[in-house]
């Protein structure tokens, strides 16, 4: 899927571009995309650095488990491949916790341990298991509660209410998180039940 | 208010997890280093991922391609009462999160932040996320290839969000 996805973008984006005579931009572009991946990872190697830091002290503490243990008959629903108690469902709800308060970047680095902690559990280990796409729907489908970001460009253009949005955002992911995992239960229904 | 309680969110995770540890008599300093020595690793894993689509998209999304695909879809829209203004953002937002912000920016600067547009596009940034980035990083992080239908479905899910924040906005504060 990726693979395909992947090649298409590249094929019709530069049989486009020459169509439409943009040689010398599509050489821009081509070239440039290196230095702008390597600066996306560069912003976010520091905050992964950091919160994998402060995430261990919490796993050695135990503290992951505990929250796990807590947690499990509400999640665990959601994640029956993950055993009860296993850190990885703490990992995955502090991963959704902190995006819903908007700070995507501090979330991170939380979703990338508990994909790890996941591929863990994972018998194939080249293939998504359950959990993985059950997680990432979730995640992708971007459960919010404060968005800061946009709370944050209404208040630079002067709204003169920039937090009146929040209530149709939280109703907005709502619909589209349930509506996910929805689709993913059903899915993996007809699949019949793997990993 | 709201802003208030995201900022101490932060420091208060990062207070619990401490005194926690501390309690459990953990030595916190070693196992910080500990942890943090991970992410060289994840890092490199990453790396080639976020750099094989940012490769691609870039080159998808300087074509053209899509501005030429909104002209053809202009008169059903219009008849729909969709604000056309508002469709290059929702095209974007599953794949680029930096390309949204700017269209975002620059619908906040010409609509205003409290008109329709403003209202709708800032909806659409507040409760959807960037599918194609975060199924490449996180499936990257490990190593997946066979993604099954997380992709398909992330993008039912990114458009289900992008329509229910329009049909909301147009509820909530339409004409």
């Amino acid at each position: 899927m990726v693979n395909k996805i992947w090649s298409t973008f590249i094929i019709i984006g530069i049989v486009f571009t020459l169509l439409t005579g943009q040689v010398q931009l599509i050489n821009k572009i081509i070239l440039e995309s290196a230095k702008a991946s390597f600066e996306l990872t560069m912003q976010i190697f520091p905050v992964i650095a950091l919160w994998l830091g402060i995430m261990n002290i919490a796993s050695v503490s135990g503290l992951l488990k505990k929250i796990s243990i807590i947690i499990s008959p509400y999640l665990g629903k959601l994640f029956p491949g993950i055993p009860r108690g296993h850190e990885a469902l703490s990992l995955i709800a502090s991963n959704i916790v902190i995006n819903m308060f908007g700070l995507g970047n501090a979330a991170t680095p939380f979703g990338l341990k508990a994909m790890k902690s996941l591929q863990e559990l994972n018998d194939k280990k080249d293939t998504a298991s359950n959990s993985m796409v059950t997680f990432l729907i979730i995640n992708t489908s971007g459960v919010t509660i404060i968005p800061t970001t946009v709370i944050s460009m209404r208040m630079m253009y002067g709204s003169a209410h920039p937090t009146e949005i929040v209530l149709a955002c939280i109703i907005a992911t709502l619909i589209s998180s349930v509506c996910g995992i929805i689709i993913d239960y059903l899915i993996r229904k007809k699949e019949g039940k793997r990993g | 208010m709201v802003n208030f309680i995201s900022e101490l969110m932060i420091p208060l995770l990062v207070l619990f997890i401490v005194i926690y540890a501390i309690i459990k008599k953990i030595n916190v300093y070693d196992a910080f280093v500990e942890g943090s020595t991970e992410s060289f690793q994840m890092i490199l894993t990453i790396f080639p991922c976020i750099l094989a689509m940012i490769f691609a998209i870039n080159i998808f999304l300087e074509s053209g391609l899509l501005t030429g695909v909104l002209e053809l879809i202009r008169p059903v829209l219009s008849m729909l009462k969709v604000p056309v203004e508002i469709i290059p953002m929702a095209l974007m937002r599953p794949i680029s999160g930096n390309a949204t912000l700017a269209i975002l920016n620059n619908l906040l600067s010409d609509f205003g932040p409290d008109s329709l547009i403003g209202r709708i596009g800032s909806v659409i940034q507040g409760s959807t996320e960037t599918t194609f980035y975060v199924l490449t990083l996180y499936f990257g992080s490990v190593g997946i290839k066979k993604i099954r239908h997380a992709m398909w479905t992330g993008l039912t899910v990114d458009l289900i969000g992008i329509i229910s924040s329009i049909i909301i906005v147009l509820l909530f504060f339409g004409p």
